[in-house]
């Protein structure tokens, strides 16, 4: 990634993908962001294709994070053997809604640990026992397959 | 005074004022229609209602010549928040060369046509000035209008203004001094100390602007707005009291402030800037004899044009230097065309000398011309044919 200061505008980054396409992002200096299409006959020259807000950035980051984060727990599953990442959304209905990770028991019952809760855009990693869960969270837990299997069915029936 | 009733002399100003302020409330509109700047248009009002002109403001002559003092202090304080003390920084470790190009192809042209002009050697080094400094408004608005701002050769084009605007920080002061005059001595004596304060201010502001700007950030907008305003005058008359121009002070102030407060002046003041600067730029055409507009619309036209193919080659030069291919230069050196505030702001230093009306009129002339030719040829920069041996150059490279 290269990096480019525009006095008096902002910033510009671009890169090139792996097709080819050199794209960029253009960073003003209220925040405004615009992405940026560089011409292939002429890589001087390029298009805005859109123009964002702070707001409509996030949303957009957001968007092209969580297909990052589920290649990264692919990887990190093939990479060691037996074990398995699984990401349990906790319904309303849920037994564990209200109760915190200590008293669910989740380690001792299923021998998998909960490795990071995701709450609305925030993720907590690593929380102790005296997290407190509740509905639309999202768990992320490690553990053996037979392990996740129980834990799935703690947090669901 | 102004606030008891029945004051017909207040009466007549606010109408006058008011008038005045409306019809260029028309003309920045039909500037944004057109894509060009203000500049111009205020220019061409003013000399319709100044000497010799259409329409006579007597009353408000005295309110309107004190308002455009504040407006080039509020114009030169905001083309120095333009850049941050980083980008000035890394302007100056990157930029020389193309800014000594740029010195050195454009402001020639304009010194030697005073000189060929008979003009005194410090008007003519004025003229210099005029034709020197792209306008970083109009550029900086062209290139975003035709969406150029992510293009290669563009950080070349903002490089340059930076340079330009550290230039000016020399110059100005310089040339006040030389103004101010005196035997040999005493004007020696009154650069050295120009540029010694000018360094110093300089330095201060490129070090300590920093702890200035969070010192000055807090608080709400009312004491910051009262504050910058106060510091900007302050700054600015004890400036113009060591013979080193007001206007250069309020620009160290500006390059001065960074961070919070950088963007919290640009908030606040730009609205008091564009009051404030139109009257200025009123003020300046009100001065100039139609007359001698007519006399130097040969020259003016003349030396446009010229230093329209000079920034272009400027232009090429540095956007080759970050490696823009042959429709990049030209794009680079199109979008340099346009010479506005900062022209007008170095005549208006003249106004004094013996030549200072022809000076005055001649560089209301050549903006005039410039601020239309550089945006449409910006505009149509692609069109514009690049020999075909410079076109084979990049293959080369």
């Amino acid at each position: 990634m290269r990096e480019t200061k525009l006095p008096g505008v902002g910033v510009r980054h671009d890169f090139t993908t792996g097709d080819g396409q050199d794209v960029g992002v253009l960073v003003h200096r209220d925040g405004r962001r615009e992405i940026l299409i560089y011409d292939a006959a002429d890589p001087d020259v390029c298009s805005s294709l859109v123009s964002l807000s702070a707001p409509d950035t996030r949303t957009l980051s957001e968007l092209l994070g969580a297909s990052q984060v589920t290649e990264a727990v692919a990887t990190v599953q093939q990479e060691i053997e037996g074990l398995a990442i699984e990401w349990f959304p906790i319904g309303s209905g849920s037994p564990a809604d209200g109760y915190s990770i200590g008293d669910g028991a989740y380690r001792t019952k299923t021998g998998a640990s909960i490795v990071a809760v995701i709450r609305g855009d925030q993720s907590v990693p690593a929380p102790g026992p005296e997290f407190t869960l509740v509905a639309d969270d999202v768990i992320v837990a490690v553990g053996t397959t037979d392990g996740l299997a129980t834990m799935r069915d703690l947090l669901h029936s | 005074m102004l606030i008891a009733a029945g004051s017909t002399e207040a009466a007549l100003a606010f109408v006058e004022i008011g008038a005045v302020a409306l019809g260029l409330a028309v003309l920045a509109r039909l500037a944004g229609r057109l894509g060009i700047t203000a500049v111009p248009l205020y220019l061409i009002a003013g000399l319709a209602l100044g000497e010799g002109g259409a329409v006579q403001l007597d009353v408000s002559e005295s309110f309107i010549s004190l308002t455009a003092e504040i407006g080039v202090l509020l114009l030169l304080f905001a083309l120095g928040l333009e850049y941050s003390e980083v980008e000035l920084r890394e302007g100056l470790r990157t930029g020389v060369p193309p800014g000594l190009v740029d010195m050195v192809l454009n402001a020639l042209p304009g010194v030697a046509l005073g000189l060929l002009l008979g003009w005194e050697p410090l008007a003519a080094v004025l003229l210099g000035g005029v034709t020197w400094i792209s306008s970083s408004g109009v550029v900086s608005k062209v290139l975003a209008d035709l969406g150029r701002l992510g293009f290669r050769e563009t950080p070349a084009v903002l490089n340059l203004l930076v340079i330009e605007d550290l230039a000016m920080a020399i110059y100005l002061p310089v040339v006040a001094a030389l103004i101010v005059g005196g035997s040999l001595a005493t004007t020696m004596t009154s650069v050295g100390i120009a540029v010694a304060v000018v360094s110093v201010i300089l330095l201060a502001a490129l070090r300590l602007g920093g702890p200035f700007s969070r010192g000055l950030a807090g608080g709400s907008d009312e004491s910051f707005l009262l504050a910058v305003f106060g510091i900007i005058l302050l700054v600015a008359g004890v400036a113009q009291r060591l013979d080193v121009s007001g206007a250069i002070g309020a620009f160290l102030v500006g390059l001065a402030l960074s961070g919070e407060a950088e963007r919290r002046s640009v908030r606040l003041i730009s609205p008091l800037r564009d009051l404030f600067a139109a009257t200025f730029f009123l003020f300046f055409s009100f001065q100039i004899d139609p007359a001698d507009l007519f006399d130097t619309a040969v020259p003016a036209l003349g030396l446009a044009l010229v230093t329209t193919c000079t920034k272009i080659v400027t232009g090429w030069f540095a956007a080759a230097r970050v490696g823009a291919g042959p429709r990049g230069r030209v794009r680079a050196g199109t979008a340099l065309v346009a010479r506005g505030e900062f022209s007008i702001v170095i005549a208006a230093l003249g106004a004094g000398l013996v030549d200072g009306s022809r000076l005055g009129a001649l560089a209301a002339g050549y903006v005039l011309l410039t601020a239309i030719i550089g945006p449409l040829a910006a505009r149509f920069a692609d069109r514009i044919p690049v020999p075909a041996r410079l076109a084979r150059e990049r293959a080369a490279a």
